[in-house]
């Protein structure tokens, strides 16, 4: 297993521009401590973001791993091309004649893949800790390690996001044209079978039809964490609404995001099992 | 001897197309062995099937008498094909430490076989920067990488200039001589006859003969001829048992032998029979002779 890591890591680290890339994701991730230097002073009004509460515990879990979230976009670039250059290269073809078998090769990715999830969740894990301590108001390791299943839900995350973009690497197998497929399926997601099933089944049906979609699965294990927060609820709620909104990460959504990548990692077996290089 | 590897019926389909049928052949160690064919008979299909990176569409194949997967039997295996496959941004060396990687060989061999390819000093270059025959030597390099027990090259010497054809052979003999078994594909005729001790000879995916060089040049060769009384000539060969078919072309007399005849003992038999030549010339056909031979007859 070491041994795939390592195949990965030389073809990887050994080209600019995914080197350049990984190295300014995980600048990135520690970026999101700037947040905190976020700061207005204009005249009478000032305004200190960090001072605001958002970097309490445990509520800094959930809104770290969803802005981080964000930058997983940034990584599909580096996975994609890094499955797609295979074949422009035709390395893939060197690689299965130089005694590498067609299990190995996912395997390799994969583990890679799975890799890069680990890094990236220990880095926010690290960056949210660090900002907490600084910033929250409670600090009793009770109150730190509360919610830390958001951190879960960020990696299994990242881990379906990645495989589905290692599946469409291999499928395309061009990297602009993957990227560009990744777009057009997120389009099909919200607008083609959202809609369909809406005006087939109802609303209803189309709200839980959408929990099983692969992208929305993946966008539902963190929810967005900015109407969660204290400031924000209190002026909905001067507006006179009432805010009832579920946040927790649920059992059943980790457990399709975790089908979905066996089922991408599977496929994209069974395809390169299938074609003749 | 041992069997290196075993083609048992292989057949393959693209869709209507069948672009290998029903082939079956033996490598045996120490040989240098040629596949032959015009393009589009299936050479590079068949090599490509047996290493792992198409799939059959019938029949099998073995490598080392079966024991092994075929993925580990690809890691004493060393192979090139068609065009020379390396990562782009990365030098030679970084290319081979990853071959190395792949096949679980130690790294300490990069420098000796890059040294034998002639590519030391270029060893920290890009693969980009390189031309087509370094490209190609260095596939070499990579292919010996494992001190394979056979190497396949599949068209090692197309697209390069004379020099790099030459290059090329002369590490292709020098890698022979080290009693490697080398698989060698090519259209090239002149190319396998230098190289090669048996011959494949394919057409449309069908095998049309595989054995020694030597004995696929199976004649006994045949003899030019010219007399004045040709007709009496004729006669005489025509009534030769030794002899098979006559061919007369431009007052040349082309006799091809049925069985082994000497040219002093002809020349004695027709003088005791009166018919004096004024041409005698006593040869073998050549592997490109009996190649189109061999692939129009059985059209």
């Amino acid at each position: 297993m070491l041994r795939l890591l390592q195949i990965e890591f030389i073809k990887l680290w050994n080209n600019n521009a995914s080197r350049v890339l990984i190295i300014s994701y995980f600048v990135l991730i520690l970026c999101m401590a700037l947040i905190a230097a976020i700061k207005f002073d204009i005249g009478p009004i000032q305004f200190h973001v960090a001072e605001q509460g958002i970097f309490n515990f445990p509520y800094i879990w959930h809104l770290n791993t969803w802005i981080a979230s964000g930058l997983k976009l940034f990584f599909a670039i580096i996975i994609v091309s890094m499955m797609a250059n295979e074949y422009s290269n035709k390395t893939l073809k060197q690689n299965l004649i130089d005694g590498l078998s067609k299990k190995e090769f996912i395997a390799s990715k994969f583990i890679t893949v799975f890799a890069f999830s680990v890094i990236s969740t220990i880095f926010v894990f690290l960056v949210s800790l660090v900002l907490g301590l600084f910033y929250s108001d409670f600090t009793e390791l009770s109150i730190i390690f509360s919610e830390l299943e958001y951190l879960l839900a960020y990696f299994i995350k990242l881990l379906g996001f990645f495989s589905f973009c290692l599946f469409l690497g291999i499928l395309v197998k061009r990297s602009a044209f993957a990227l560009g497929f990744l777009i057009i399926w997120f389009a099909i997601e919200n607008l083609g079978i959202r809609f369909l099933v809406w005006w087939l089944a109802g609303k209803e049906a189309s709200a839980s039809a959408m929990k099983f979609l692969p992208l929305e699965s993946m966008g539902n294990l963190i929810k967005e964490p900015i109407s969660r927060f204290k400031a924000v609820q209190s002026m909905v709620e001067q507006v006179g609404e009432e805010f009832h909104k579920d946040y927790s990460v649920h059992f059943y959504e980790i457990l399709i995001v975790g089908c979905w990548t066996s089922i991408f990692i599977y496929l994209s077996f069974i395809l390169l099992k299938k074609r003749d290089l | 001897m041992e069997t290196i590897l075993t083609v048992n019926n292989l057949t393959k389909k693209f869709g209507y197309l069948t672009a290998v049928k029903d082939l079956s052949f033996n490598i045996e160690k120490g040989n240098v062995y040629g596949i032959l064919g015009p393009n589009g008979s299936g050479k590079s299909t068949t090599l490509g099937i047996v290493l792992n990176v198409v799939n059959k569409t019938a029949g099998d194949f073995a490598w080392f008498g079966g024991n092994v997967s075929t993925h580990s039997a690809l890691k004493k295996v060393g192979a090139i094909i068609e065009r020379p496959n390396f990562y782009p941004y990365m030098t030679a060396i970084q290319n081979l430490k990853l071959v190395c990687k792949i096949k679980e060989v130690p790294e300490d061999k990069i420098e000796e076989k890059l040294e034998m390819v002639g590519l030391l000093e270029r060893k920290n270059s890009k693969f980009r920067t390189y031309s087509l025959g370094m490209k190609q030597r260095l596939a070499i390099a990579s292919a010996l990488l494992n001190d394979p027990e056979i190497l396949i090259l599949d068209e090692p010497t197309n697209g390069l200039d004379p020099q790099g054809i030459h290059q090329i052979r002369g590490i292709i003999k020098k890698i022979a001589a080290q009693g490697t078994t080398i698989l060698l594909a090519s259209h090239l005729l002149d190319e396998v006859e230098k190289v090669c001790s048996h011959v494949v000879i394919l057409r449309k995916g069908e095998k049309l003969y595989s054995g020694p060089v030597d004995e696929m040049l199976t004649s006994y060769g045949f003899f030019e001829l010219r007399a004045t009384d040709e007709p009496a000539l004729m006669n005489f060969l025509g009534n030769h048992g030794s002899f098979g078919s006559l061919k007369q072309e431009n007052g040349l007399i082309t006799a091809i032998l049925k069985e082994e005849m000497d040219a002093s003992s002809l020349n004695n038999d027709l003088f005791k029979n009166g018919i004096v030549l004024s041409h005698l010339v006593k040869r073998k056909a050549s592997l490109e002779e009996q190649f189109l031979s061999l692939t129009n007859h059985n059209k």
